[in-house]
């Protein structure tokens, strides 16, 4: 692995050269596990471990589930109220499984916007940004198929209108959404794929978090000021940088113990909270719940779906010169997808030089708008769909396109941004004055 | 386009009591208290076994609890004796070795009963809500929780005597109901069961102590659920204040003292 100089693993004793000439693994660890990061890393840069940790979590109370649940539109609602009732701490297992999937969003929407305003999309982190991306997709496919699992009213109708998006595409929509049911609506054949589906993919995510942790290993870590680590010589890095263990395994460890008492509170104490009740009710295809909303973590992009209806002159527009081909449904669906993809696009929109928000006056308030946009569209996606909601939501959708599509590329130009510190050392003794243990001479720290 | 779903709307509510409450501003719920609520609220057995009592008593004639357990009752206070007996007495199941009927068992669940097309009441105080504000933000339910006992105690003590033909079936005027009129009829009355400890048997307390029982009967293990809460924030409280202190030492040499 290339990056930033730092110490090697040295097989020292002969069982461990053995090993070390056959399976080099000890050093992959101890490289990893030591790898000079950045020391200037705010709390920002804490829900990482948080997100890993959250993985894991699904999976091994996922797999313990699994040991108890049942596949099968007459059994699968049953067998989760024998998991709640009559299974050893089957109720306390479940609801960290519920509500872990919230504080896997919690986490990853913190993890992005963070990388929204440090910039730590830009170059070099492009592939690091996508195999996010690549992730947070897969998280948003895996917890939708899991919340159709315990097959309640919401699971059912949940399922039914969201694979009924791929029924708007033009010709082929209707196939492609029959395919994936399995049949021409939500039955078995549906629920046993998603369970299958839904295993699967924690895995192919636990995989691409190793992708993404090897390319920002590679490229090295950002940091709050967007400045480059040095890398001349291992002397210079060591003055920027802190091995990971055990300097930001504690601090993560702590910011996660953190995190943990209020997850756990919420467990013990409110664990449908951020659930909906209507999902205490076994699917009933007869009976339409009054409203269907997702999860409160597909709100804003729900919000954005329904914000396109056949009102809009965009949206007219577009039908227009399609001849009909797009029609308001296609293209809700054509404005959510399109509004992830623009955060994935946002390396190649962003024009400014300087990497980190901190250093640009104009972005901030810009970028601020952004999350205030976030949580309106999150609210929005939970309203019914009319007057005023529909305007509001049309409004906050069009910003979220303006910020990646208008204001990141026009920003980098017209914008003057402020100098960052020439290098990270002098940013880390700006905060904290220079060690008094710390013999070796450095850059003058900023007065 | 919308006046044609409101009025499928209103028909789903009208025609089927297991539709699902519409987020909010329709029908009030009254904020009753009851001792489960709250970090550190327990159920209150005697409630719970007035609840019993009125749950077998008047709306297990048409409603089912398919999914509680009738062992479970134990957790009520009541003897493994107890339980055989009050099993035997009031339900039969049926036996597929058997090929017939006979008196229920502790290991049987509560029968389904679905003569009527009442919906079942197993989940029922955690299928609905009580209380979705401000501006459908739910602030509410952090302080109040999620409100499902309290819907299903306004609801039988929202009757207001009214009622109407419709389609040929009677609706009844119910202040907590969505929509306003349930197929329902009023279940109770005043001193419609008579209470062993002699508490007051009025419609109101009858509603509360018979949801009380249904909150316990969606959620047996609410007890545990918050003790391991409250364990585990109490670990994870002394487990972040070690990780701080550590966490402050091992920094220490490498921050220098702040400069401002």
């Amino acid at each position: 692995m290339s990056g930033i100089p730092h110490d090697h693993y040295e097989p020292k004793t002969d069982g461990e050269k053995w090993l070390n000439s056959r399976l080099p693994i000890v050093g992959l660890i101890y490289d990893t596990i030591m790898i000079p990061t950045p020391k200037n890393l705010n709390w920002w840069w804490i829900w990482g471990i948080v997100l890993a940790f959250c993985l894991v979590l699904q999976i091994v109370t996922g797999i313990v589930l699994v040991m108890h649940y049942t596949p099968h539109v007459d059994l699968a609602f049953a067998s989760v109220e024998h998991i709640m009732r009559n299974v050893n701490g089957g109720y306390f297992i479940r609801y960290l499984h519920m509500n872990g999937a919230s504080l896997f969003f919690v986490a990853v929407y913190i993890h992005m916007f963070r990388g929204l305003f440090y910039g730590s999309y830009k170059a070099p982190r492009e592939i690091t940004w996508i195999i996010g991306m690549l992730i947070y997709l897969m998280m948003m496919g895996t917890a939708f198929m899991g919340y159709v699992l315990p097959w309640g009213q919401m699971s059912f109708w949940g399922a039914t209108v969201i694979t009924g998006l791929f029924g708007a595409i033009p010709f082929v929509g209707e196939a492609i959404q029959t395919w994936l049911l399995g049949g021409p609506a939500v039955d078995n054949a549906t629920l046993n794929r998603f369970f299958s589906l839904h295993y699967l993919l924690p895995f192919i995510i636990a995989a691409l978090v190793i992708v993404h942790i090897w390319a920002f290993h590679t490229t090295g870590n950002n940091n709050p000021t967007g400045v480059e680590v040095r890398r001349g010589s291992k002397a210079e890095a060591e003055k920027d940088t802190l091995p990971f263990w055990p300097y930001f395994v504690i601090k993560d460890l702590f910011a996660l113990a953190v995190i943990m008492v209020v997850f756990w509170a919420i467990v013990g104490f409110m664990p449908n909270y951020l659930g909906h009740p209507d999902n205490y009710i076994e699917a009933n295809p007869l009976v339409t719940p009054a409203h269907i909303v997702p999860e409160w973590y597909f709100l804003p992009f729900y919000a954005i779906l329904r914000a396109f209806t056949g009102e809009v002159w965009v949206v007219q527009f577009a039908s227009f010169i399609t001849g009909g081909i797009i029609d308001a449904k296609f293209f809700g669906v054509l404005a959510m997808f399109g509004a992830i993809l623009a955060m994935a696009l946002a390396p190649w929109l962003d024009t400014s030089t300087v990497r980190s928000g901190k250093y640009r006056p104009m972005f901030k308030w810009w970028f601020y708008l952004l999350v205030i946009d976030f949580f309106a569209l999150m609210w929005l996606g939970a309203m019914p769909a009319e007057e005023p909601y529909a305007t509001f939501s049309l409004i906050a959708s069009a910003y979220w396109f303006a910020y990646f599509f208008v204001i990141l590329p026009i920003l980098g130009v017209i914008e003057k941004p402020l100098v960052p510190p020439e290098t990270i050392e002098e940013d880390f003794n700006a905060h904290y004055g220079k060690a008094d243990a710390e013999a070796t001479p450095a850059a003058a720290p900023a007065e | 386009m919308f006046k044609k779903l409101a009025i499928g709307a209103a028909f789903a509510v009208a025609l089927t009591p297991a539709a699902s409450f519409a987020a909010g501003g329709e029908g009030h719920v009254e904020d009753f208290h009851f001792s489960f609520e709250g970090p550190f609220g327990t159920f209150d057995e005697s409630q719970l076994q007035r609840g019993l009592q009125v749950y077998t008593e008047v709306c297990a004639a048409c409603h089912g609890l398919r999914y509680v357990p009738l062992r479970d009752l134990e957790a009520l206070g009541y003897s493994e004796e107890q339980v055989i007996t009050y099993a035997a007495d009031n339900f039969e199941v049926f036996d597929p070795e058997l090929d017939d009927f006979r008196p229920a068992i502790p290991t049987d669940h509560f029968p389904a009963n679905d003569a009527v097309g009442a919906p079942d009441l197993s989940l029922m105080a955690k299928a609905r809500a009580g209380f979705h504000g401000p501006y459908g933000l739910g602030i509410n339910q952090l302080v109040k929780g999620m409100g499902g006992a309290e819907y299903i105690a306004s609801l039988l003590d929202g009757y207001t005597g009214e009622e109407k033909e419709e389609a040929g079936t009677i609706l009844y005027e119910n202040k907590a109901f969505p929509g306003g009129w349930i197929s329902m009829a009023p279940p109770m009355s005043d001193d419609q069961v008579e209470y062993a400890d002699g508490h007051a048997a009025t419609v109101e307390e009858m509603s509360k102590d018979v949801s009380a029982f249904l909150m316990w009967a969606a959620e047996p293990k609410m007890m545990d659920r918050k003790n391991a809460g409250f364990v585990g924030v109490l670990f994870l409280t002394v487990l972040s204040v070690i990780l701080y202190l550590v966490n402050k030492r091992l920094w220490a040499p490498v921050k220098g003292k702040k400069q401002h």
